[in-house]
């Protein structure tokens, strides 16, 4: 391709395409809002006029990258000298990520005007967020990833408080950005030590120079834990995940899908970038640390889980039991434990959003719709929610036919093909853990008589992004061939 | 009977056996409100039992000598092993015992007796289950364990009298049966003992050979028998027959083919593989001469006894009872159209297996012997070394076609000598033969003995013994049985109600209380929560300095 100039290729435009999209459009909403759209009550109208378009193209660019990827037979494209590589690893996570912002906008405009709060700003956050974790899939050098974890990070400082009026929004939005400041630092710190032990920030030849050193060297292990303390605060392991279950309360409930989901899956795709790239060659100092985390990051997400009563708070601890397991899949490290983990994310997005969005539905005027009684009777309320959160419930705690079972036999099957079989049993018996503060909401919903009587009223979008989240959760679960062909493709790096 | 063949281990052929022996069972006793069927199906129940109890015992016996029951398996553990040619070891009684199931299954001598009582079941089913398919299982497994056979030479020696025996004494029963199906259930045990025979001197794929012409002309035959009791309304006996050459005109002919098969007149089916049988008897170093003439006496009577049953049947004078003979009809299309497609296959079927005599034809005509080639290389090269060994010329061979074509021609002329042109013979020769007919026609007593000997000797006679033996010692025990049970289900109740409901109870309760302490330690103080991250990161180096 033609240079432009010799700072900004006409390949590193092509890789940045989808990036560029994001930001455009999410700047153009966050200037351009108020003037096309100056009817608050016609804000819904931002969705076709910005999001979806904004979407669609990075979409588009996103699939130019695939088609060119599959057309040229190379593993990947690199720019900016090393520092973006578009791989089959990137790519999946990015349609990953661009699921998940799509349904989560979809949803999310009836949810804002009942809580007061419809601003156009919401929907910049998100795509901004989203260019963030193109950066976070898509980087390979430290100053990259770094910039893009802060840029998404950001963003969901800002839509964690989004409910400017509400005092637990605030509180959560504060101590998420006051520990997240805080982990950052740890990152920054792992990061400097990473660069200053090899003179680089680029991943590949950060990797090549510590493979040359023994993995229980002290600086290698003093960059590797601070590292290491970042990532797993964003991926809300224990014992860095004290502030998940608070952000995960206080924060819109649209917002939290999205947290959930889409920044759980960015970070792992950090996570992975560096576990698997410049620390590879320490893997035996790290992989019995992250052991023991994963082990506690299961156990208190499941134990804590059982005794909660709000329902965003159970889905909270849930999650970071769920985080556990895809730790498991980063511990085997064998390519099925990859693809385990790459299917697990995928398969995350879909069932946690689900069950996200039933809550979602459950918020009414006068009803916050987060506690576990408020799921009572729902099948008789409207028997089309209540067998639609069974599914995603069912996937969650990874019974078959569902989607939720093939994450976790990946990540299971990969322990014992490389003989942690110990961690695969510990994780068993967690999952039977589980199921019993899962079927506590099944419980709710199927055997209490209703408190309320009226069926919910839903808005459109979030009807069809709930039977699309279904239905691909079971999809997955019933015909998971396409769906593994695609995890399998995160592979190739 | 698929998975029978399709098996390649003895367990799995096991189930199939089992399988098509059950439906067997069930088939003979079809009508079961007739006591004869019900009777008759529990018979070859309970005789084809004491084979497959053979059949069990050989095949765990070979697992132990071999460690397989796969047949490629079984064959590679025994292609090292030398013949048992004297000492009567392991291997000779896993193949007698597995023989002793295919007695039972391909109705030998002694446990033949089911087969021709389980002509009680419909005709279409004693066609294809008692002629062509079930009764052929035992020919099969025998063929297909060649490898274990061919190391125990006195094994061989004992399928091939066995053989013999069958064959020549189930002929001289059916010379003088009346009922049409009976005399076909007679012939069909002795073509087995051919088969069988042909086992025995080694010449595997001479009795495949024989099963597959059998099966095209004997099903020929039991269909046609069909008809013409359909023809008949329902009789049976060949006595109250004749003369009905012309009023079932196609049934005639088909069965006329079928009849002139087996008896191996040259040019169809029957003739290529009886003779094959009959050299190979002769030739093999396995077979002897005594056996060629037993084959041979045999296949004279075959001849005669089939002849007997034309001639009663179609030709003569009638002696239907006149209410019937209004009502002879041919059977419908969907009877005679089957008819006529087995007796172009018994035309036919034999030209796949041309004597290596006939050099007029080109190799081509010897196909069966070729296909069936790699099951039984390994006899080949045994059975071709000795016959060349012991080479017999061109010339015996022509002599000994010759011959049993002769015998085959002269048991038909006697037959049509007898009953149809001079009826009157048979009737002096039974009267003056009196004891050897009733002998004949009583199937040489061979089921009042075996009534005798185990039906009420051992059953009736054990039975008092079981009696007391019942009433005390099992009696008691199932009293003491029921009372244990109680007493451990009375245990079992408080175990339940106590320590499993407990344990869940428990274990929930467990659950319950422990997710508190997590609960408490998130106290919602931001402070409280770096200072957990802080804790955290004390925890890696902790970890680090432990782990070094």
């Amino acid at each position: 391709m033609n240079p432009i100039s010799q700072y900004y290729t006409a390949t590193d435009h092509f890789v940045l395409v989808p990036a560029i999209m994001l930001a455009l459009f999410g700047c153009a909403i966050l200037l351009l809002d108020t003037w096309i759209i100056p009817n608050p009550s016609q804000r819904k109208w931002l969705l076709p006029v910005f999001v979806l378009p904004g979407l669609g193209l990075t979409g588009f660019a996103l699939w130019r990258q695939q088609a060119f990827l599959a057309a040229s037979g190379s593993a990947e494209i690199t720019a900016f000298q090393g520092a973006l590589t578009v791989d089959g690893f990137s790519l999946f996570f990015n349609w990953v990520f661009l699921i998940a912002s799509l349904i989560v906008a979809l949803v999310s405009y009836k949810y804002l005007e009942i809580e007061g709060e419809h601003h156009g700003e919401y929907y910049g956050l998100i795509l901004l967020a989203q260019s963030g974790m193109f950066f976070l899939a898509t980087g390979t050098d430290l100053v990259t990833l770094f910039i893009g974890l802060e840029l998404m990070a950001l963003c969901f400082y800002i839509l964690v408080g989004f409910l400017r009026t509400d005092k637990r929004s605030n509180e959560a939005a504060m101590k998420y950005l006051i520990l997240g400041a805080f982990s950052s630092g740890f990152l920054a710190y792992g990061f400097s030590l990473l660069y200053g032990m090899t003179g680089s920030t680029k991943l590949r030849d950060i990797a090549s120079t510590l493979a040359m050193r023994d993995a229980w060297d002290p600086m290698v292990f003093l960059a590797m834990a601070t590292t290491a303390v970042g990532l797993l605060f964003k991926i809300s392991a224990v014992p860095f995940h004290m502030w998940a279950p608070d952000a995960y309360e206080g924060a819109p409930t649209t917002v939290t899908a999205y947290l959930s989901v889409a920044s759980k899956a960015a970070s792992f795709a950090f996570l992975l970038r560096i576990f698997m790239g410049p620390l590879a060659a320490s893997r035996a100092s790290w992989e019995p640390l992250l052991s023991i985390v994963a082990i506690l990051t299961m156990t208190v997400g499941n134990l804590a889980a059982i005794s909660q009563n709000n329902v965003k708070r159970l889905l909270a601890y849930s999650s970071i039991s769920h985080a556990g397991y895809m730790l498991l899949g980063l511990i085997a490290g064998n390519p099925t434990g990859i693809k385990g983990v790459s299917v697990y994310v995928l398969v995350y997005v879909f069932m946690n959003l689900g069950a996200f969005l039933v809550v979602v539905a459950l918020r009414r005027k006068d009803l916050l719709g987060e506690d576990v009684e408020d799921l009572a009777g729902l099948i008789h309320r409207s028997p089309g929610y209540a067998i639609l959160m069974l599914v995603f419930l069912l996937s969650l705690a990874g019974i078959p036919p569902t989607a939720g079972f093939l994450g976790k036999y990946y990540i299971f099957l990969s322990l014992v093909e490389t003989g942690h079989y110990l961690l695969a049993v510990v994780g068993t018996l967690y999952v039977a853990v589980a199921v019993y503060y899962y079927f506590r909401l099944v419980r709710s919903m199927f055997q209490t008589d209703a408190s309320v009587t009226e069926p919910l009223a839903t808005s459109l979008g979030l009807r069809v992004s709930l039977a699309a989240s279904a239905a691909l959760t079971l999809a997955i679960g019933i015909y998971p061939e396409p769906f593994l062909r695609l995890a399998q493709s995160s592979l190739t790096r | 009977m698929l998975m029978l063949v399709l098996a390649n281990n003895y367990a799995l052929l096991f189930v199939g056996w089992e399988g098509v022996g059950l439906c067997s069972y069930l088939l003979i006793g079809f009508y079961f409100h007739k006591k004869s069927a019900g009777d008759a199906g529990k018979k070859a129940f309970i005789v084809n039992r004491v084979g497959d109890a053979g059949f069990i015992l050989g095949m765990l016996l070979l697992f132990a000598a071999t460690g397989s029951v796969k047949f490629t398996e079984v064959k590679e553990a025994l292609s090292g092993v030398p013949a048992e040619s004297i000492e009567f070891g392991m291997l000779s009684a896993a193949a007698l015992l597995l023989f002793v199931g295919a007695t039972g299954k391909s109705a030998q001598f002694p446990l033949y007796t089911w087969l021709p009582d389980a002509m009680e079941g419909p005709t279409p089913v004693s066609a294809l289950i008692h002629a062509a398919t079930m009764v052929t299982a035992g020919v099969y497994m025998v063929a297909r364990s060649n490898a274990l056979f061919q190391l125990t030479p006195m094994t061989s020696n004992i399928v091939a009298l066995i053989g013999a025996f069958t064959a020549i004494l189930a002929a001289s029963i059916g010379l003088v049966q009346n009922d049409i199906k009976r005399v076909l259930a007679y012939s069909t045990v002795s073509q087995l003992g051919y088969m069988v025979l042909a086992l025995g001197v080694g010449a595997y794929w001479v009795a495949v050979f024989h099963l597959f012409t059998h099966a095209f002309f004997k099903a020929l035959l039991f269909l046609g028998s069909g008809s013409v009791i359909h023809a008949l309304s329902g009789e049976q006996d060949m006595r109250n027959m004749g003369g009905l050459k012309d009023k079932i005109p196609v049934t005639h002919w088909t069965m006329f083919i079928g009849s002139v098969a087996i008896a191996g007149i040259p040019g169809l089916a029957g003739f290529f593989s009886k003779d094959e049988i009959l050299w190979q008897t002769f030739s093999s170093p396995l077979g002897s001469k005594a056996l060629y003439v037993v084959g041979l006496a045999t296949a004279g009577m075959t001849a005669f006894y089939m002849w007997r049953l034309m001639f009663l049947t179609f030709y003569g004078k009638s002696r239907v009872t006149p209410e019937v003979e209004a009502k002879i009809h041919e059977s419908p299309a969907v009877m005679t159209v089957p008819l006529m497609v087995l007796a172009a296959g018994s035309v036919l079927a034999g030209w796949v297996g041309v004597p290596k005599l006939w050099s007029a034809f080109p190799e081509s005509f010897r196909l069966f012997e070729h296909w069936l080639a790699p099951v039984f290389e390994s006899t080949h090269a045994v059975v071709e070394e000795a016959g060349h060994a012991a080479h017999h010329d061109a010339g015996t061979e022509w002599m000994l076609m010759a011959l049993s074509v002769a015998i085959a021609v002269i048991g038909i002329l006697i037959a049509r000598h007898f009953y149809g042109t001079n009826p009157a013979i048979p009737d002096r020769i039974e009267a003056s033969l009196k004891p050897l007919h009733t002998t004949l026609y009583n199937k040489w007593y061979v089921d009042e003995i075996y009534d005798f000997l185990f039906v009420n000797g051992l059953c009736k006679g054990g039975g008092n013994v079981m009696k007391d033996f019942d009433s005390n010692v099992v009696d008691g025990g199932v009293n003491g049985a029921g009372w244990l049970t109680r007493f451990s289900s009375t245990i079992s109740i408080w175990w339940d109600t106590w320590i499993i409901d407990g344990a869940v109870r428990l274990s929930s309760f467990l659950v319950k209380i422990a997710s508190y302490p997590v609960r408490i330690l998130q106290t919602g103080q931001v402070q409280a929560y770096a200072l957990f991250v802080l804790a955290g990161v004390v925890l890696f180096f902790g970890y680090y300095i432990a782990g070094r």
